[in-house]
C-alpha cells in the first residue's frame, strides 16, 4: 500500500531526473574527466600501455611489451596522434623525437625487427620509463598547471618557472575581487537591511522594492547601464566635471573600480535579503531594552543586534562570494585586460585556444570551490529550522 | 540619527535604481552615441533593431528559444514539484538539492561541459542544444515557485474530491492544478526571463544561427557601445513585462473556472 505513492512520486520526478542526468550531470562529469584524463599515449599505444604497467622498471621490458609496442606502432594510421605521442614523450625524455621517427619508419618496412636493432637507445630503460610514466590515461598535469605547478623529470611537484603561467595569479585575483565585492556588499547591505527592518508601511515597501527591482531586471541590462554611466563621457564623469570636482574625465570603466562597483550593485540584493529575513525574527524591543539598561547605541548594536543577525550576515556573505567567483559577464564587459576573472580564462581556453583540458581543470577548481561554499550555505540556512 | 538613516536609505535606493532608470530613455535617442543629453527623441534605434538583419534575427531567435524553454522547463519543473510533494519519496532532500544545483554551478563550467557533450553528438549549435541548455538553468525557478504554491494547497481539499469519487487525473486537473496555478505561472515567467537574459551558456552551445538577443547585446557591448543596446534593453524589459502580464491574464481564466467547479460537480 505504501509503495503506490512512492511510485507515483517517482514517475512524476523521473522526466526531470533523466533530463538533468543527460544535460546537467553528464556535462559536469565530462568536465571532471577531461580535467584529469590524458589519453594521448594510451589511445595510440593501447596494448603497450596495458602491457607496460606490469613491468618492474629495472630490467629491460619483456618481449611481450616490446611486441605490443611494435604492434601498436604498426597499427596506427593517425599521424597527427602519433605526433602528439612523440611530443609528449620528448617532453619527458629528450631524444624521443629522433628515436620515434626512426622507429616508425623502420617498423613500417619490417614489422618484426627487434627494437634494439633499430636503435640501441631502446636498450636504455630511461626511454621505457618515459613511456610508462605517460601511459596512464589519467593525469594531474592540468590540475597542477591551473595553479602554476608541474611535475619535474623526477616526478616531484614543483612550481613552474616564473612568468610562464598566470593561472594562479588569476585565481588569486578572482578570490580577491570577490572578497572585495563581498565586503562592499556587507558594508552597504547590513545597514540597509537594518534600516529596512526598522521602518514599516510604505517606507519598508519602497526599500524592499528598490532591492527587488534590480534582482528581477536582466543582468545584461544592468551591466549595460553601468557601462553607460561609467564611460568617459558618461553621466558620472559629466557630473563630476560639471561640479568642477575634476578637470578631465576619470577612468571609471575598464578597471577594477568599475568591476567592483558594478558587481556590488548586481549582488547587493543577495546580501540584503538574507540579513533582512533574519532581522525580521529579532524582537523589535531588544534595542530599546539594551538602551534602557544603559547601553550606548553602538554597544547595543555590537552586543545585541549584530550577534542576532550574524546568521543572515554569514549567509549573505557566502551567497555573494559564491556568486562572485563564477561571474563572467560583468568583468568581461566592465573590466580591463588585467581584471579578468577565472571564468573569462576558462572561456578563453575553451573557445579561444581550444585547450579543453586546461578549461576543464580550471573549471573543476571553480566548481569545487562553488559547491563547497554552497554546502556551507545550505547547512547554515537549514539549521535554524531544527534549532527552533 | 533619524536623518542619517533617511539620507543613507535614500542614497542606496538611488544607487540601486538609478542605473536602471538611466538606460531606458537612451533607447529613444537620435544621437549615434549612448550619452546624455539626448539631442532629440527618435525611434531611430528601434528602427535599426527592426531593419538590421542581425538584430531582428536575434530577436526572433530569442522569442523562439525563450518560449520553448518556458514550455519545457515549466512542464518538467511542475511535474517534479508535484512528485517532491510526496511524503514517502526516498532521498527527497538530495533530489531537491540536485534540482536546485543548476542555479549554483557557475555557468562557464556548465557551458564547457555542455559543449564537450554536445559536439561529439553533433547537436551543438542547434536550437535544440540552446533550448536544452536554457531549460536546465530555468527549471529550478519553476521547481521553487511551484513547490511554494503547492505547499499552500490544503491536502484535505484534494482528499475531499477523491472521496467524492474523482479520479486522480480529475483531482489534479480540477483541484490541484488550479490551486497551484499562480506558482506555475510565476515559475513560467521566471523561466522566460532567465532564457531571455542568458548569455554564457549560449556562448558555448549556440552557433551563429542561434544568436539570441542577449548574445547579440553582449557582443555589441564588447565591440562598441551603440544606442541599439539601450533599445535592445528596452525590448528585453518590455518582453519580460509583457510575458508576466500575459501569464497573469491567463491566470484569470482558470481562476474563474475554479469558481465554477463546485456547481458542475
Amino acid at each position: 500500500m505504501s509503495r503506490a505513492p512512492q511510485l507515483k512520486a517517482l514517475v512524476l520526478i523521473a522526466p526531470l531526473l533523466v533530463f538533468l542526468g543527460m544535460f546537467f550531470v553528464w556535462p559536469l562529469i565530462t568536465v571532471i574527466s577531461q580535467a584529469i584524463s590524458d589519453p594521448a599515449i594510451s589511445r595510440v599505444l593501447p596494448h603497450t600501455a596495458s602491457a607496460i604497467s606490469g613491468w618492474n622498471g629495472k630490467d629491460l621490458p619483456s618481449d611481450e611489451v616490446q611486441a605490443a609496442f611494435r604492434a601498436d606502432i604498426a597499427a596506427n594510421t593517425d599521424e597527427m596522434a602519433m605526433g602528439d605521442v612523440t611530443r609528449r614523450l620528448n617532453a619527458s625524455k629528450s631524444g624521443f623525437r629522433s628515436l620515434m621517427g626512426k622507429t616508425v619508419t623502420a617498423l613500417k618496412e619490417t614489422p618484426e625487427i627487434p627494437l634494439v636493432e633499430i636503435d640501441k637507445r631502446w636498450g636504455d630503460t630511461a626511454y621505457w620509463l618515459a613511456i610508462r610514466e605517460n601511459a596512464s590515461p589519467y593525469t594531474d598535469a592540468y590540475l597542477l598547471a591551473s595553479i602554476d605547478m608541474e611535475r619535474g623529470a623526477d616526478g616531484a611537484i614543483k612550481a613552474m618557472p616564473e612568468g610562464s603561467s598566470a593561472n594562479a595569479a588569476i585565481i588569486l585575483r578572482t578570490l580577491w575581487t570577490s572578497a572585495l565585492v563581498t565586503l562592499c556588499c556587507l558594508l552597504i547591505g547590513l545597514p540597509y537591511a537594518m534600516v529596512t527592518a526598522s521602518v514599516t508601511g510604505w517606507k519598508r515597501a519602497l526599500l524592499l522594492g528598490a532591492v527587488l527591482l534590480p534582482l528581477w531586471t536582466s543582468l545584461l541590462v544592468r551591466t549595460a547601464a553601468w557601462m553607460i554611466l561609467l564611460q568617459e563621457n558618461g553621466l558620472i564623469n559629466q557630473a563630476l566635471m560639471g561640479l568642477g570636482l575634476t578637470n578631465g574625465p576619470l577612468a571609471l570603466i575598464y578597471n577594477r573600480f568599475g568591476v567592483v562597483l558594478a558587481m556590488t550593485h548586481v549582488l547587493l540584493p543577495f546580501m540584503v535579503l538574507p540579513i533582512y529575513s533574519v532581522l525580521l525574527t529579532v524582537p523589535g524591543n531588544l534595542m530599546g531594552a539594551a538602551a534602557s539598561l544603559g547601553a550606548h547605541p553602538v554597544r547595543a548594536f555590537l552586543r545585541v543586534l549584530l550577534p542576532l543577525s550574524l546568521r543572515g550576515v554569514i549567509s549573505g556573505m557566502l551567497l555573494v562570494f559564491m556568486s562572485a567567483i563564477g561571474y563572467y559577464i560583468t568583468p568581461a564587459l566592465i573590466g580591463g585586460a588585467t581584471d579578468q576573472m577565472i571564468s573569462s580564462v576558462i572561456a578563453f581556453y575553451a573557445t579561444g585556444s581550444a585547450n579543453w583540458s586546461m578549461a576543464a581543470a580550471l573549471g573543476l577548481i571553480l566548481l569545487v570551490l562553488t559547491l563547497v561554499l554552497y554546502a556551507l550555505y545550505n547547512r547554515l540556512s537549514r539549521e535554524p529550522g531544527q534549532a527552533r | 540619527m533619524r536623518y542619517a538613516k533617511a539620507v543613507y536609505a535614500t542614497l542606496i535606493v538611488i544607487f540601486l535604481v538609478a542605473p536602471l532608470l538611466v538606460i531606458l530613455p537612451l533607447a529613444f535617442t537620435s544621437s549615434a552615441f549612448l550619452t546624455y543629453p539626448i539631442p532629440r527623441f527618435s525611434m531611430r534605434w528601434f528602427n535599426e533593431l527592426a531593419t538590421n538583419q542581425t538584430w531582428n534575427r536575434s530577436i526572433l531567435n530569442s522569442a523562439i528559444i525563450a518560449s520553448s524553454t518556458t514550455v519545457l522547463a515549466t512542464v518538467l519543473g511542475t511535474l517534479a514539484a508535484l512528485g517532491l510533494r510526496s511524503q514517502d519519496l526516498r532521498l527527497k532532500s538530495q533530489i531537491r538539492t540536485l534540482f536546485l544545483l543548476p542555479m549554483v554551478v557557475p555557468a562557464v563550467v556548465l557551458g564547457v561541459g555542455m559543449q564537450a557533450v554536445f559536439v561529439p553528438l553533433g547537436i551543438n549549435s542547434t536550437y535544440f542544444s540552446v533550448i536544452v541548455a536554457h531549460s536546465v538553468i530555468a527549471m529550478p525557478f519553476v521547481v521553487i515557485s511551484v513547490s511554494g504554491a503547492l505547499a499552500g494547497v490544503d491536502r484535505r481539499v484534494e482528499r475531499a474530491a477523491e472521496s467524492l469519487g474523482a479520479s486522480p487525473w480529475r483531482v489534479f486537473r480540477l483541484v490541484t492544478l488550479p490551486l497551484a496555478m499562480p506558482g506555475v505561472l510565476s515559475g513560467a515567467a521566471l523561466a522566460f526571463a532567465t532564457s531571455l537574459d542568458e548569455v554564457v551558456l549560449t556562448l558555448f552551445v549556440a552557433g551563429p544561427n542561434q544568436r539570441t538577443l542577449a548574445r547579440q547585446m553582449f557582443s555589441t557591448l564588447k565591440e562598441n557601445i551603440s544606442p541599439a543596446i539601450a533599445s535592445a534593453a528596452f525590448v528585453i524589459i518590455v518582453g519580460t513585462v509583457v510575458i508576466a502580464a500575459a501569464l497573469l491574464l491567463a491566470r484569470m481564466t482558470p481562476a474563474r473556472r475554479k469558481g465554477r467547479v463546485p456547481k458542475t460537480t
